[in-house]
C-alpha cells in the first residue's frame, strides 16, 4: 500500500514540473526533488488541497496560483552579511586581485531579494572600488528583482545585520547605510548606482557577459545534479580568466568535472579561481 | 533486510549520546549513518564532527551537497542547513526551520524514509522537543525500523517521549544497547556468523 502512494506521488510530482513547464516555461524538472517536494507539498497545504495533482489542477488554471508557486519554489531567503566570514575572506584574499583590474563586473546570480547585492555593494565601497565596478544582480523571479532593486529591508533586521557586517569586517558604522523609515531600513542608492538588476533563468538562459566574479551561494543547493553542472559550465564559460566563483559554505565544485579547472582561493569559504 | 541507512536525530544532550552510539560501531559497520544533531547556526563547521572521531574509527564528516552517500561513513547535518537524501546522495536546503530546528531531524527522516524505504533505520535520542517524531512514523509507514532511547535513559526525554506517542516504534532502548542493536543489523554476514 505504502509503496504503490508513493509511486503515485513521484507521477504526480513528474506531471505537475511538466505542466509548469508547458504552461508558464517555467522548468523546474530538474530541482532536487527532495527539497523540491517538500515546497510543493507546503503549497498544496496552503493552498487547502490533499494531494500533488489536485494542486496541479489549480496552477495549469489559475496563474495567480502559479505565481504563488514560483515563490514558493524559487525564493531563498537570505540575510545581509550572512556568513560574515565570507565577506572578510572576500575583503582579504578577492579585492586585491579587483584593484589590478580597471574595471569590474561581478555577477550576482540568484540574487533573491537583494541583501547580498548590497552587502557586496558596502564591502566595494569601503575599498573604494564600488566606483569601478558594476555588479550584475538577477533572478528567476521578476517580483525578487523589483524588491532588491528598492533596497528596503525589515528594520528590525538591522541589529542583526550590524552585527554581521562587524563580524564581516566592516569599517564605519552599519547606520550609515541607510535611513529608517516607515517601510523600513532603506539603503543608499549610491551602493546601486552603477549596479544592474535583470530576470535571469539559470536553468534555460546562456550567459550574458564576461566577469570577474560571480557569486552564487546557497541556490544550486535546490539543484539536482544534472542542472548543477549545466550551471557550473555557463559559470565557466561566464568567468574571465583568473576569475573567482563564490559558493555556499557546503556547496563545491569538487564534485563537478570542471573541477580541474578551478583552484582554491579559500576552502573554508568556497572561493574558486578559473585557473584553465 | 540489508539496511543501508542509519539516521539518527538527536537534540539536547546528544554529543554524549550519539558518541557512546558510533563509540560501539566498528568499522566494517554496513551501512551509512546519518546524524541530524541540533546545534547553534553559528556553531563551528566541523567542530563536531572533531569531537565525534575522537570516539569513532569510521570518516566522520560535515556534508557538502550532493556528496555520494557511501557505507561505513558518518555524515553530520552541517549547522544552519536541512540535510535531505535522495537516492545515493545528500542534498542541502536553506529553507524555513521545522520545530524551530534547522537541520531538522523530521526533514532529514521524512526524506531517507521516501528515498530508502525499507532500508533505514531510524533512531530517536535525547532532546527537549517533539522534532523527529513525525519523521520517525514515516520511517516506519515506509516499512524502516523504527528505534527509540528509552527515555528513562534520556538526558532529555521529551523528544523520545514524543517518538514512542507518534509510531510504534520496533525497540525501546537504554543508550548502551542502541549501538549494538544498530550492528547487528547492519553487520557484514561474516561477522554476523562469527557472533554466532
Amino acid at each position: 500500500m505504502s509503496t504503490e502512494v508513493r509511486d503515485v506521488e513521484e507521477i504526480e510530482v513528474a506531471l505537475l514540473l511538466e505542466a509548469i513547464h508547458r504552461r508558464y516555461g517555467f522548468d523546474f524538472r530538474e530541482y532536487a526533488p527532495a527539497s523540491l517536494k517538500r515546497r510543493l507539498w507546503r503549497r498544496a497545504h496552503a493552498e487547502g488541497v490533499e494531494t500533488i495533482s489536485a494542486l496541479q489542477a489549480l496552477v495549469l488554471h489559475d496563474p495567480a496560483c502559479m505565481e504563488r508557486l514560483l515563490l514558493d519554489l524559487s525564493i531563498n531567503v537570505t540575510t545581509m552579511f550572512r556568513d560574515p566570514s565570507f565577506y572578510a575572506a572576500f575583503r582579504e584574499k578577492v579585492v586585491p586581485q579587483l584593484r589590478t583590474y580597471p574595471f569590474t563586473r561581478i555577477w550576482v546570480a540568484g540574487c533573491s531579494t537583494g541583501e547580498e547585492v548590497y552587502s557586496l555593494a558596502i564591502v566595494l565601497a569601503e575599498e573604494e572600488l564600488l566606483d569601478r565596478t558594476r555588479i550584475y544582480a538577477t533572478d528567476i523571479n521578476q517580483a525578487v528583482i523589483e524588491s532588491a532593486r528598492l533596497g528596503v529591508f525589515p528594520l528590525e533586521k538591522m541589529q542583526e545585520y550590524t552585527q554581521n557586517y562587524l563580524a564581516a569586517g566592516g569599517k564605519r558604522a552599519f547606520s550609515e547605510y541607510y535611513l529608517a523609515s516607515y517601510d523600513g531600513a532603506v539603503f543608499d542608492r549610491n551602493l546601486v548606482e552603477n549596479a544592474v538588476f535583470a530576470q535571469h533563468n539559470l536553468v534555460s538562459d546562456r550567459g550574458f557577459n564576461e566577469f570577474h566574479v560571480i557569486v552564487c551561494r546557497n541556490v544550486m543547493i535546490y539543484f539536482d545534479r544534472s542542472l548543477q553542472e549545466r550551471v557550473f559550465e555557463l559559470f565557466h564559460e561566464s568567468l574571465a580568466r583568473l576569475g573567482v566563483l563564490a559558493l555556499g559554505h557546503k556547496e563545491t565544485i569538487r564534485l563537478s568535472s570542471f573541477a580541474r579547472h578551478y583552484e582554491e582561493v579559500d576552502p573554508a569559504e568556497k572561493l574558486w579561481k578559473k585557473v584553465s | 533486510m540489508t539496511y543501508e541507512l542509519i539516521v539518527i536525530g538527536a537534540s539536547w544532550g546528544g554529543l554524549n549520546a550519539v558518541g557512546e552510539i558510533l563509540a560501539a560501531l566498528p568499522e566494517d559497520t554496513d551501512a551509512a549513518v546519518v546524524i541530524a544533531q541540533h546545534r547553534r547556526a553559528d556553531a563551528v563547521e566541523g567542530g563536531l564532527a572533531g569531537l565525534l572521531r575522537l570516539r569513532t574509527r569510521l570518516p566522520v564528516a560535515d556534508v557538502d551537497d550532493k556528496a555520494p552517500i557511501e557505507r561505513g561513513r558518518v555524515y553530520l547535518a552541517p549547522p544552519d542547513y536541512h540535510l535531505l537524501i535522495q537516492n545515493g546522495y545528500f542534498s542541502l536546503s536553506k529553507d524555513d526551520h521545522v520545530h524551530y530546528a534547522r537541520p531538522s531531524i523530521d526533514v532529514l527522516f521524512e526524506s531517507a524514509a521516501d528515498a530508502y524505504r525499507d532500508r533505514v533505520i531510524g533512531v530517536i535520542l535525547t532532546g527537549a522537543n517533539a522534532d523527529g517524531a513525525q519523521g520517525l512514523a514515516e520511517v516506519k509507514r515506509r516499512g524502516g525500523v523504527a528505534v527509540v532511547q528509552d527515555p528513562g535513559t534520556a538526558e532529555r526525554r521529551e523528544m523520545p517521549s514524543a517518538a514512542l506517542a507518534a509510531t510504534a516504534a520496533d525497540a525501546v532502548l537504554p543508550l548502551s544497547e542502541i549501538g549494538p542493536f544498530l550492528y547487528g543489523l547492519v553487520c557484514p554476514p561474516a561477522a554476523a556468523r562469527t557472533e554466532a
